[in-house]
């Protein structure tokens, strides 16, 4: 038996690592997908203030700040039972939704997006961010870094810096905005909404209209039935900032709704020796391994996962380009991975028409946007739907408001089973007995795990044209028996 | 140039690609051979070059577990000029929090306590695991969390967390025209206080009677100096640079620019300096404003345990 | 047989009062343990909490820090700075998982060395009591410990 190893992953989540076992025909016998990595949030955070949790849970990650500061923030307002006050909800709504907006835009046009773009066959050299521009143009680059540059303008304005925002705190936000500001916000919502737009238009054009990745898209290879989940408002339409969440089985029927502080009743994370992340399962179907169906507790998180779990979209073009999604698979739930790009770009438009929808609420630049909690704080759950997934922070203090527990089940960690079955599917569909492993497979590989766009996914410019990888085949003695390159 | 993330969160990289349309001169102007978040080489690619060929690597991240270190080794090895980028590189971070404990104090919470946890055969991640088709391996989980320079020699520190665009830019720039301060320095920060920067207005009077959480005071005064009216904050043992953009929005500085110029233990100094506006001469009534202090080691060391003096709790 | 701890403390003793009377129990010929290493600072307001943990860190087990009385600093209130940063010192340390006790603070005028010595020896035998801190062995146990339990598959 033979082992072909990548390490690490990158253009990724920084830290993982895949292990290929080929079986002696040479076909896949297994694939694991494997985090190398752990920090310790959940233990260090014991003995700190609760209110500075907003401020350290944002570095689990620099990408996704804000969905843990909204999260962290949510979950110390439950603690402290503190309903905030309404314009605060708002703006911690339009604030997070032009987050979304912005990393939604950089996962599809530099990260995963090439792999759409340019088209599964393309030359490696052209699957980047460069080929794209080349394909559709540089404006469209300069609009990417528009929709960033916005997007943490607004970040800044509410939370004081890009990268770990800190205005959030138990009983509201820090600062209110003002007259010019407000009118800003809906600028820049705006130029969202047509980028959304734009995007899904782009999309339709490039890749709808590619036969040959509508193969690949279709594929078993980069298909698992599964359940899936999301944040919800009462109606059931898809929401970042709160709600219920709502679980579907595989064939779409609702298999269970919880509130934040009911989470624990229906997901559980199993451990495995062989990768320092867990993988969070469905409890009242159980752990049944790597395995997709109705039987099986996996269940699927993100973009694709939440249309799927909901109803509708809450914004009228949102909701347009929803309908059209699940029309052109004619099912729903759509279970073909590579959907996750499409649905992503859904979000991406819903974000910005919530931004709008908030920026003209008359509420918005009410100044009363903290309450000072009076409850004695003990425990609470906070959620959010983060870019990658749910987000559950949830924490216990003393009556002094010092935190002695907390529980973190962060974005693309409920998607780590789907991962690790879709990279083995992956690979199986592509490495067969007597085929030579060629670059292709390398590529469809990462395709499968890219579509997830997992926590450090976002670089927000792949630099320069070859993207080399190198696999190397190793016999079980750990002798190399084969070297491929691709130097791009 | 090469750049590497250690135990990071990314927001360094992000910073790095915060300069936007700047990148292009700097991707002009070096080659960058190694950065696993952009680029797809691997960690063979940089073992085989020779030694010193890179000229600056930008390593981000504490370092907490065998690969770091390793990588830390090799890319040390290849680069004339190593810079430890952000505050994790710099001075722990906030991963150095977890010397709070140690590894099984870690393994404890996510593996077995976690109310949401499903492991009643108490598995843990292993070195390595022997699977029906063979072997897989996990790098060695430290009890401790390193700094950069406590593991390999550092030539530049880029504080911040992560540093500000503008700082960043202008390290780049210094990188590629090769207008360097000596080896050791600090660069990308100013030599000052926070304090320097912040927009607040200050007194020269400084009397605390009681320290407040800033979500329970309730009627704080948006100009005035956060300390002044008992919230605490890290400001003036924190070094400038950052452009206080965190006191800007009404919310306190945190330490995230490391300590000044001159201080070699940021937290002992914050210590000192929470003393000093304590208002009160009477022990006891010293020791009740200073109870209102709940956690000083977290204000303290919040970026920067594993470069303090003490750099670790000891765990009995 | 083991040879008993000889605990090592930093004492840092104001010029103006305790560094006197350290002196005059010296003078006086009082016996008292010497596991004292005297370091003279012009006024116990000059102990900056670095100097606390940065002892600890070198090697020391306990620290003592020796004023004026309040009211009779030399520079009138340096000695108040000292008074407000002990509480927070010894937090601080608690939290470190260092007890608190090890430092200790102190009011020892210029005539008082029969107060010194006694309070050296009392402190001198606390910490034989709580034992060594040993800092460097905190630091230096090695970061690549290997995990008990060999690799075992669950599922």
């Amino acid at each position: 038996m033979s082992k072909v190893t990548i390490d690490p992953i990158t253009r990724l989540e920084g830290h993982g690592k895949i292990e290929i076992f080929l079986n002696d025909e040479g076909g896949v016998a297994n694939a694991y997908f494997q985090v190398p990595e752990l920090r310790g949030f959940e233990r260090f955070c014991e003995g700190r203030p609760v209110e500075e949790l907003p401020r350290i849970t944002p570095r689990i990650c620099g990408v996704c700040p804000d969905a843990h500061h909204m999260a962290s923030a949510k979950a110390c307002d439950a603690v402290y039972h503190v309903d905030i006050p309404s314009a605060a909800k708002k703006l911690r709504e339009l604030w997070y939704s032009a987050f979304m907006a912005g990393d939604h835009a950089t996962h599809f046009y530099v990260l995963g997006g090439p792999d759409f773009v340019m088209g599964p066959t393309a030359d490696p050299a052209e699957r980047n961010i460069l080929g794209v521009i080349q394909k559709v143009g540089l404006d469209v680059a300069k609009r990417v870094i528009r929709q960033r540059k916005e997007a943490h303008e607004v970040i800044e304005m509410l939370g004081g810096k890009p990268t770990h925002p800190v205005g959030a705190l138990p009983g509201g936000l820090s600062k209110s905005i003002n007259e010019e500001e407000r009118a800003r916000l809906l600028e820049i919502g705006q130029g969202m909404v047509e980028f959304g737009q734009f995007s899904l238009q782009l999309f339709g054009d490039v890749v709808l209209k590619n036969p040959d990745y509508m193969d690949l898209v279709m594929s078993d290879a980069f298909t698992h039935r599964t359940y899936y989940l999301g944040l919800m408002d009462d109606d059931n339409r898809v929401n970042f900032y709160d709600g219920h969440v709502r679980v579907v089985d595989p064939d779409g029927r609702e298999f269970v709704r919880f509130t934040a502080p009911e989470y624990t009743e229906v997901i559980a994370e199993h451990v495995e020796t062989w990768s320092y992340l867990k993988f969070p399962f469905l409890k009242k179907v159980g752990w049944k391994g790597l395995v997709d169906g109705a039987d099986s507790g996996v269940y699927r998180s993100a973009p694709l996962a939440r249309l799927n779990a909901a109803e509708g979209m809450a914004t009228p073009l949102a909701q347009e380009a929803y309908e059209t999604m699940y029309s052109t698979f004619g099912t729903k739930p759509v279970h073909q991975t590579l959907a996750y790009h499409w649905a992503r770009l859904i979000e991406m438009l819903y974000a910005g028409e919530r931004v709008v929808e908030l920026a003209q609420d008359p509420e918005i630049t009410s100044p009363e946007v903290h309450k000072v909690p009076d409850a004695t704080p003990d425990e609470g759950v906070g959620m959010v739907e983060a870019p990658r997934g749910l987000l559950i922070h949830h924490y216990r203090t003393d009556s002094n408001g010092i935190v002695e527990r907390a529980n973190l089940i962060v974005g693309t960690t409920n998607n780590k089973a789907a991962i690790c079955m879709s990279i083995k599917r992956a690979a199986e569909g592509m490495i067969k007995p007597g085929k030579e492993i060629s670059e292709g497979i390398l590529n469809i590989v990462e395709m499968a795990f890219r579509a997830y766009d997992p926590c450090f996914g976002c670089a927000t410019h792949a630099l320069p044209g070859h993207m080399p990888l190198i696999v190397t085949v190793r016999d079980t003695q750990g002798n190399v028996l084969q070297e491929i390159r691709r130097d791009g | 140039m090469a750049l590497y993330w250690a135990a990071s969160c990314g927001g360094c990289e992000i910073s790095v690609l915060e300069v936007n349309e700047a990148i292009l001169d700097v991707a002009g102007f070096f080659d960058i051979v190694f950065w696993p978040v952009a680029l797809d080489f691997k960690y063979h690619h940089v073992a085989a070059m020779a030694d010193g060929e890179i000229l600056v690597c930008l390593f981000n991240g504490a370092v907490r577990n065998s690969e770091q270190k390793e990588i830390a080794e090799l890319l040390r090895r290849k680069s004339q000029v190593m810079v430890a980028h952000g505050s994790c590189a710099c001075w722990g971070g906030i991963p150095a929090l977890a010397n709070v404990t140690d590894r099984d104090g870690v393994f404890q919470r996510v593996y077995f306590e976690s109310p949401s946890t499903d492991n009643p055969q108490r598995i843990t991640p292993q070195t390595s695991t022997r699977m029906p088709e063979g072997e897989i391996t996990l790098p060695v989980f430290f009890d401790t969390v390193y700094a950069l320079d406590q593991v390999v020699p550092v030539e530049y520190y880029m504080p911040g967390c992560p540093p500000v665009v503008d700082q960043t830019l202008s390290v780049v720039e210094a990188l590629m025209s090769g207008a360097l301060p000596p080896p050791g320095s600090v660069v990308g920060a100013g030599s000052k206080t926070v304090c320097e920067e912040c927009k607040r207005e200050k007194s020269d009077e400084k009397k605390v009677r009681r320290f407040r959480r800033i979500h329970l005071a309730g009627d704080l005064d948006p100009i005035k100096c956060l300390l002044e009216q008992g919230v605490i904050c890290t400001g003036p043992a924190t070094r400038s640079g950052c452009g206080a953009k965190c006191t800007t929005v009404g919310m306190a500085c945190r330490g995230c620019y490391g300590p000044p110029a001159g201080v070699v233990d940021q937290g002992a100094k914050l210590i000192s300096a929470l003393a000093a506006v304590i208002d009160s001469q009477d022990p006891e009534e010293i020791e009740r404003i200073a109870d209102g202090i709940d956690d000083p080691l977290g204000y303290a060391y919040r970026f920067g345990m594993a470069a303090s003096s003490l750099r670790r709790v000891r765990v009995q | 047989m083991s040879a008993q701890f000889e605990p090592r403390i930093i004492a840092f003793l104001c010029r103006w009062c305790s560094y006197t009377g350290a002196d005059l129990a010296g003078t006086s010929r009082l016996k008292y343990p010497p596991n004292v290493l005297p370091i003279r600072v012009m006024c116990s307001g000059r102990v900056d909490p670095t100097f606390v943990v940065s002892a600890f860190r070198k090697g020391a087990d306990g620290v003592l820090i020796c004023g004026c009385h309040p009211g009779d600093c030399h520079y009138n209130e340096g000695n108040y700075n000292m008074m407000r940063r002990f509480p927070l010192i010894r937090k601080l340390l608690a939290q470190f998982g260092i007890e608190p006790k090890r430092v200790r603070l102190e009011w020892v005028s210029a005539s008082d060395g029969d107060r010194y010595a006694k309070v050296v020896t009392e402190f001198t035998e606390q910490i034989r009591q709580m034992g060594p801190l040993a800092w460097d062995q905190v630091l230096s146990a090695p970061p690549t410990r290997e995990p008990v339990e060999s690799g075992v598959t669950a599922s």
